[in-house]
C-alpha cells in the first residue's frame, strides 16, 4: 500500500546519522551534536508523516506495514507495522528523542572528541532501535530489538553515567537478560504451538491460531510477562531501575525509563493479551495485585528517597503499577487510559529527569538536602520543575490527570477494590512531589561562596528542552483527542481478540448493585 | 448533544444562545491573564498587576452580560448549555468539555468575579511593595479562572479540574512568600489534606460512572431515578468527603487555619469568600443524588453542625486575627453545608448565605489586612486595642461585616444565617432539635467571638507594641472595603426582599434547586427570631465585659482546659500526627530500609554476585563488551539451531 517503507526508514535515518557522526573527523567533532539532532529531527518529520498517513478507520490490525522474508526456513520474517499503540509510543519516542539530545548537549567536554560522538552516536542507535522494537510486528524481529536495545543503553550509562555506573550497566544488563532470556524460551515455543510456515512468526498469523495446551500456554504467557514485568519494572523485579536511573545521565534515564521500559507494558498488550488471551484472564488477578503493589509501593519508596533521580525512578514504578492496571482491567476505558498514560508519562518523566538534570549541573549533587530556597536562586528552573511534578501527580488540566483518571475508571469497571487502593497513590503522589519541591525550592536563599557566581536561570537552550514536555501537558490535558483517537480502535481490537466486552452502567442495565 | 433535564423541575437547558454562548469568555480571560504574566516573565512585571485586575474586571462584565440576558428570559429558559469540544473519548468513556450557564453557576459567577476583582484592586495597593508582584497577580488570576471553571463546568470531571485548579492557586498562594519555611509547610498541608478529600471526589465520579454511564451532569440527573439506594448514599457521601477537604469541613478541617500563611487579600477572596464554599456549591450542585439519598443529606447536614460549633470554638481562643478570622469561615461554612444536608428546603438558603458571607468575611479580611498594613504586619489582637480612631474608614467598614456575621438586623447575615437557624428546625424526631440547637448555640458563641475580636482590635485600650504607628490604608485598599461593606449592609436585605412574595435569591434558584413547600419549624418562627437575638445578645455583653471594659492582658492567660484545647484546635494536628503522620513515616522508612536491604538482596545476592563480577570484569573492559556481544550471539544462534532440529 505505502510506496515508502516509512518504518524502515525511520530506523535506517537514526542509524544514518549515526555513522556520520562516528565518521566525523576528531577536529569537527563538535559537529556531532548538530548531525544527532537534525538526524533526530528527520526521524520525528518522518513520525510525523507516519502519524498523518496513519487511517483511524482502518479494519487492518497493522498499518504502514512492510513484510520481508528474512529466514524462511525458520518462520522468521523482517515486517514491519504499527497499530494506534505502536503509533502513538514511536510518536512519543521520536518527540523525546531530540529533546534529548539537546538536553544532553553539554554532557560530554568537547574537548574528548571520541567520547562526543560515540556518546550522541549511541543516543541515535538507541532510537534507530527503539522504532523497531515498537513496530515489529514479527515476534522474532520484536525479540532480536529487545535485545539489541540493551547494548547501547548498556554503553550510555557504563561509559557516561555517575560514580556507580558499573554496578548500575551491570545490574540492568543482568536482570534485563535474565528477563531476555525467560522471553526467549516462550518465543521460541511459540513457532511450535503456532501455525509455523514461513512467516510462522508473524503476529498477525499467530494471534487466535496458538494450538497448545492450556498450561503450555500459560507457560508462555509467564515467560514473556516475566521479561515484560522487569522490563516495565514491577515490583519486585523493580531494583534494578533506581540504580540505573541515578546512575546514567538524565538524557539516558529519559530514553530508558520514559521510552524503553515502555515496552514492558506494551509487550503486555502486544504479546500477553492478543496472543495468551485465555492464559491472560487467568493471571489477572496475580497481574492486578502486582500492579496495586507496585502503585502504593513505588509512591512510599519515592516519599522516602535522598536522591532526587531515585525519587523520580521510583515515581515511575508507581506509575508502570497504573499503567499495568488499566492494561489488565482489560475494558476499553483502562486499555485507552494505559496507553494515553505510556505516552504521557514519557513526557512528564523526562520534565522531571531533565530538569533534576538541570539543577544538578548547577550544584553538583543529586541530594535533595543538599539544596532549599532554590525558587529564589532559578525561579524559571523552579517553577518548571514544579509544573513538571504537578504533572506527575496528576494534577486536572494536565495531560497526566486524564490518563491516570481513565485507568482507574477503567479498573474501577471490574475490580473495585483495586482501584481504590491504586486510587491512594493519588494522595502519595502530592507527598513525593511537593515535599521534594519543598525542600529543593523552598526556604530562605541560599548563600553561594562570594568567589564564585551564583548559579544561572534556565538558559535558552534548556528552556527549548522544557517547552516541548510543558505544551504536551497542557495541550494532551485539554485535547487528548487526537492521541486518544488512533488508541481507540487498536484497544477496541485486543479486546475483541481476549473476548471480553465493557461492563454496562448499572443503571442503564436495570440491575442494581 | 444530550438534552439538559434536571430531575424535580422543568428546567432543560437549551443550547446557548447570547452572551451565553459567550460563557467560556469568563474563564478564558482571566486565564489568559495568568499565562501572560507568568510566560512574559520580568517583560511583564510593569503592566503584569494592572493587566491582571483589568481582564478580572471584564470577566465581571461578560458575567453581567450574562446575567442581564437571564434576568430577561423566563425561568424556566434559563439554562444554558453550551459545549465547547469533544474532551476524553476514550472507549466506552465518552466525554465533551461544555458549560452550564444557569441560575446557580451565574450566582456564583458574580460573587467570584465580582469580589475576586475588587480584591485584585485592593491587591495593588496591598502588594505594592512586593518584589514578586507579577506572580501574585498571575496566582489570583489562575485562581479566578480556576474557580469559574470549577461552578461552569457541565460534567462533574470538568468540575473536577477547577476544583483542583483552585486548590493549586491556593497552595501557590498560601506558599508565597515560601522563603519562610512554615509557609511552605502550609501550603503543603493545604494541598496534602485537599487530596485526601480529591480522593472521595474521584471515587464519586468513577461510582456515577459505572452506575449511570456518564459523568455529566445530565446523564447523572437522568439516571438517579433508576439507581439503588445504596449506590447513591455511596455516591453521596463520597461528594461529601470531596466537600469536607475543600471546604475545610470536619474532620478534613486542619488545613484551614494555617492556610492564613498566604497575604491577605488571598485569605479573603480563596479562604473566606469562594474556594472553601466551593463544597456548599459541589453539594447543592448535586442536590438530585442527596434527594435520593436521605442517609447522605443527612451526613452532610450533620458534618455542617459539627463544623460549625468546632470552628465557633477554635474562634474563641484564637488570638491571632487572620486565625480566628479563618476559624470563623469555617464556622460560618458549617452553617453552609448544614443547610445544604437539610434538602430542599435549605438549598437555596445555603447559597444565600454563601453570597453575603462572601461579602462580609471577605470585608473582614480585608480589613484585617488595612489594620495588618497600619500595624507593621503584626497579627496579634492582645497587641492591638482602641485601632477605632487610627484608622476610621477600617472601623467602620469592618464594624459592618462584624452586625451582619452577627445577624444584626437588617444587616446582611441577618437574612441569610436566620432562616438556616429556621429551617434546621424543620423536621420530625430529635433531628431539628439537635441540629436547630446547634446553630442556635453556634449564633451566640459566633456573637462572642466576632465581638471579642471586634472589640480587642478596634476598642478598649491601646496594648500597642512601641514602634507602630497606626494609620489609616489608602484609597485603593479602602474603596474595595466600602464596597464589601456595602454588601454586608444591603445585600441580604436585596435577596430576601422581605416585601416581596418569595425572596428573589429563592425564585432565582428555584429552577435549578426545586421548589419546597410551606414548612415550619418545631418552635415558631417569632419564638426562634427572638431566642436568635437573645443568644446574639448575650455573646456580644460576654465579649463586652472581658474584651472591652476589662483590661485585656497583652500576654494571653492561661486559660481553662477548654481554652487551652481550642487554641490548639482541639488537637486536630495532633491527633492527625498521631494517626497518620508518625506511622507513616515510620513505615516509608521500614521500606525503603527493606527495599534496600531485603528485595534488592534477595534477589538471589544477585548484588554482590554483580559487585563481584564487574569488579573482576572492569579489568577487562575491552573484554566484556565482546562477552556481552558473545551471549547474544549464542542466544540468537541457540534459537536458530533449535528451529533447525524441529524443521
Amino acid at each position: 500500500m505505502n510506496s515508502l517503507p516509512l518504518l524502515t526508514v525511520m530506523m535506517v535515518v537514526p542509524v544514518l546519522g549515526a555513522v556520520v557522526v562516528a565518521a566525523l573527523p576528531a577536529g569537527s567533532a563538535r559537529l556531532a551534536r548538530p548531525v544527532a539532532l537534525g538526524a533526530s529531527l528527520v526521524t520525528l518529520a518522518l513520525a510525523v508523516a507516519g502519524w498523518v498517513a496513519f487511517d483511524t478507520g482502518s479494519d487492518a490490525m497493522f498499518q504502514l506495514t512492510e513484510t520481508h522474508s528474512w529466514i524462511p526456513q525458520f518462520g522468521v520474517s523482517y515486517a514491519l507495522g504499527v497499530d494506534g499503540i505502536a503509533l502513538a509510543l514511536i510518536v512519543m519516542a521520536t518527540i523525546l528523542t531530540p529533546v534529548c539530545l539537546l538536553a544532553a548537549w553539554n554532557d560530554v567536554d568537547e574537548a574528548e572528541t571520541g567520547r562526543l560522538k560515540r556518546y550522541f552516536a549511541l543516543m541515535l542507535v538507541l532510537e534507530a532501535f527503539m522504532v523497531g522494537v515498537f513496530a515489529a510486528t514479527d515476534v522474532f524481529l520484536f525479540y532480536v530489538f529487545f535485545e539489541a536495545m540493551l547494548i547501547p543503553v548498556y554503553f550510555l550509562i557504563g561509559l557516561y553515567g555517575g560514580g556507580r555506573r558499573q554496578y548500575a550497566a551491570m545490574k540492568f544488563l543482568l536482570f534485563s537478560l535474565a528477563g531476555g532470556l525467560v522471553m526467549l524460551v516462550s518465543v521460541i515455543a511459540v513457532y511450535f504451538v503456532g501455525p509455523g510456515g514461513d512467516q510462522g512468526f508473524l503476529v498477525e498469523k499467530l494471534i487466535g491460531n496458538l494450538d497448545g495446551s492450556e498450561a503450555a500456554l500459560r507457560w508462555m504467557f509467564v515467560g514473556f510477562f516475566v521479561a515484560f514485568a522487569v522490563k516495565a519494572p514491577m515490583w519486585p523485579v523493580h531494583t534494578w531501575l533506581p540504580d540505573a536511573a541515578t546512575e546514567s545521565r538524565p538524557a539516558t534515564a529519559v530514553l530508558l525509563v520514559g521510552v524503553l521500559d515502555k515496552v514492558g507494558t506494551y509487550g503486555m498488550i502486544r504479546f500477553c493479551l492478543q496472543l495468551f488471551p485465555e492464559a491472560s484472564q487467568w493471571a489477572t488477578p496475580v497481574v492486578i495485585t502486582l500492579a496495586v503493589v507496585s502503585v502504593i509501593y513505588g509512591a512510599l519508596l519515592a516519599i522516602g528517597q535522598k536522591d532526587m533521580m531515585r525519587l523520580i525512578a521510583f515515581t515511575s514504578i508507581s506509575h508502570f503499577g497504573f499503567i499495568v492496571l488499566g492494561i489488565f482491567a482489560m475494558t476499553s476505558v483502562g486499555g485507552a487510559g494505559s496507553t494515553l498514560y505510556m505516552v504521557n508519562h514519557g513526557f512528564s518523566t523526562a520534565g522531571l529527569f531533565l530538569l533534576a538534570g538541570f539543577l544538578v549541573t548547577r550544584h553538583g549533587s543529586k541530594m535533595i538536602p543538599d539544596y532549599g530556597g532554590w525558587q529564589r536562586v532559578t525561579p524559571v528552573l523552579a517553577g518548571t520543575f514544579l509544573v513538571a511534578g504537578l504533572s506527575s501527580l496528576a494534577l486536572p488540566g494536565l495531560s497526566s490527570f486524564v490518563s491516570e483518571f481513565l485507568v482507574l475508571q477503567g479498573t474501577y469497571q471490574r475490580y473495585r477494590v483495586a482501584a481504590v487502593v491504586a486510587a491512594l497513590g493519588i494522595v502519595l503522589a502530592a507527598l513525593y512531589i511537593l515535599l521534594m519541591y519543598q525542600r529543593v525550592m523552598t526556604g530562605p536563599k541560599p548563600a553561594f561562596p562570594e568567589d564564585q557566581a551564583p548559579p544561572r536561570d534556565l538558559s535558552l537552550r534548556e528552556r527549548w528542552v522544557v517547552a516541548p514536555i510543558i505544551a504536551s501537558f497542557v495541550v494532551l490535558g485539554f485535547y487528548p483527542k487526537p492521541v486518544l483517537d488512533i488508541i481507540n480502535p487498536a484497544v477496541d481490537k485486543t479486546l475483541q481478540i481476549i473476548g471480553v466486552s465493557d461492563p454496562q452502567p448499572a443503571e442503564a442495565s436495570g440491575s442494581a448493585q | 448533544m444530550h438534552s439538559l433535564i434536571t430531575e424535580g423541575d422543568a428546567m432543560t437547558a437549551g443550547a446557548a444562545s447570547g452572551m451565553a454562548s459567550l460563557a467560556w469568555l469568563l474563564v478564558a480571560l482571566p486565564l489568559l491573564g495568568a499565562a501572560v504574566l507568568l510566560l512574559g516573565g520580568r517583560r511583564t512585571d510593569k503592566v503584569g498587576p494592572a493587566l491582571a485586575t483589568g481582564l478580572s474586571w471584564a470577566s465581571f462584565g461578560v458575567g453581567v452580560l450574562v446575567i442581564v440576558q437571564l434576568l430577561g428570559q423566563d425561568a424556566a429558559q434559563r439554562a444554558h448549555h453550551l459545549t465547547l469540544w469533544n474532551w476524553v473519548p476514550a472507549g466506552s468513556f465518552q466525554l465533551d468539555l461544555g458549560m452550564l450557564v444557569d441560575p446557580l453557576s451565574v450566582a456564583f459567577v458574580m460573587l467570584i468575579t465580582f469580589v475576586g476583582s475588587l480584591i485584585h484592586v485592593y491587591s495593588l495597593g496591598y502588594m505594592e511593595h512586593d518584589p514578586d508582584k507579577r506572580r501574585f497577580f498571575a496566582y489570583l488570576n489562575l485562581f479566578v479562572a480556576a474557580m469559574l471553571l470549577l461552578v461552569l463546568a457541565d460534567s462533574y470531571l470538568l468540575l473536577f479540574v477547577g476544583w483542583e485548579g483552585v486548590g493549586l492557586a491556593s497552595y501557590l498562594l498560601i506558599g508565597f512568600w515560601n522563603h519562610n519555611p512554615a509557609y511552605a509547610t502550609a501550603a503543603n498541608k493545604a494541598f496534602f489534606v485537599n487530596r485526601v478529600g480529591d480522593l472521595g471526589l474521584s471515587i464519586a465520579i468513577m461510582t456515577m460512572f459505572v452506575t449511570f454511564g456518564g459523568v455529566d451532569y445530565a446523564t447523572v440527573n437522568e439516571g438517579v431515578g433508576g439507581a439503588n439506594q445504596a449506590t447513591l448514599t455511596a455516591i453521596g457521601l463520597l461528594l461529601l468527603v470531596g466537600a469536607c477537604g475543600k471546604s475545610a469541613q470536619f474532620p478534613l478541617q486542619s488545613w484551614l487555619g494555617d492556610a492564613m500563611a498566604g497575604p491577605t487579600p488571598v485569605s479573603a477572596l480563596i479562604h473566606a469568600a469562594t474556594m472553601v464554599t466551593a463544597g456548599v456549591y459541589l453539594v447543592v450542585r448535586s442536590h438530585v443524588i442527596f434527594d435520593a439519598a436521605p442517609d447522605a443529606a443527612l451526613a452532610v447536614a450533620i458534618v455542617g453542625a459539627i463544623t460549625l460549633l468546632f470552628g465557633a470554638v477554635v474562634g474563641c481562643a484564637k488570638d491571632d486575627i487572620k486565625k480566628a478570622l479563618a476559624a470563623s469561615t469555617m464556622s460560618q461554612i458549617g452553617y453552609m453545608m448544614l443547610a445544604a444536608g437539610l434538602g430542599p428546603v435549605g438549598y437555596a438558603f445555603a447559597i444565600f448565605h454563601l453570597l453575603t458571607h462572601g461579602f462580609f468575611k471577605a470585608g473582614m479580611f480585608l480589613g484585617a489586612g488595612s489594620v495588618m498594613h497600619g500595624m507593621n504586619d503584626q497579627v496579634n489582637m492582645r497587641r492591638f486595642g482602641s485601632l477605632s480612631g487610627a484608622m476610621k474608614v477600617t472601623w467602620a467598614t469592618f464594624g459592618l461585616g462584624w452586625l451582619a456575621i452577627l445577624g444584626v438586623p437588617p444587616f446582611s447575615g441577618f437574612w441569610s444565617k436566620d432562616k438556616i437557624i429556621e429551617a434546621a428546625f424543620v423536621g420530625e424526631g430529635w433531628k431539628p432539635w439537635v441540629l436547630g440547637g446547634a446553630a442556635l448555640v453556634g449564633a451566640g458563641v459566633t456573637a462572642f467571638y466576632m465581638s471579642r475580636l471586634f472589640f480587642m482590635t478596634f476598642h478598649g485600650e491601646k496594648r500597642w507594641t512601641d514602634d507602630v504607628h497606626p494609620h489609616e490604608s489608602p484609597k485603593i485598599m479602602t474603596v474595595p472595603m466600602m464596597v464589601l461593606a456595602g454588601g454586608s449592609a444591603f445585600l441580604g436585605l436585596l435577596l430576601a426582599w422581605p416585601f416581596a412574595e418569595t425572596a428573589p435569591i429563592v425564585s432565582w434558584l428555584s429552577p435549578v434547586v426545586g421548589e419546597h413547600g410551606e414548612e415550619h419549624p418545631v418552635l415558631a418562627v417569632p419564638v426562634l427570631m427572638t431566642l436568635t437575638l437573645v443568644f446574639v445578645a448575650v455573646g456580644i455583653f460576654l465579649a463586652w465585659r472581658r474584651y472591652w471594659s476589662e483590661e485585656v492582658p497583652e500576654v494571653a492567660p492561661r486559660g481553662s482546659v477548654l481554652t487551652r484545647a481550642a487554641r490548639v484546635d482541639l488537637y486536630q494536628d495532633a491527633v492527625n500526627e498521631g494517626l497518620f503522620m508518625r506511622p507513616g513515616v515510620h513505615l516509608t522508612r521500614s521500606l525503603v530500609f527493606a527495599d534496600a536491604k531485603g528485595i534488592d538482596g534477595a534477589a538471589g545476592g544477585l548484588a554482590a554476585l554483580v559487585g563481584g563480577l564487574s569488579s573482576r570484569l572492569r579489568r577487562l573492559q575491552t573484554g566484556y563488551a565482546r562477552s556481552y556481544a558473545l551471549t547474544m550471539l549464542t542466544g540468537v544462534v541457540a534459537v536458530l539451531g533449535a528451529l533447525w532440529v524441529i524443521q
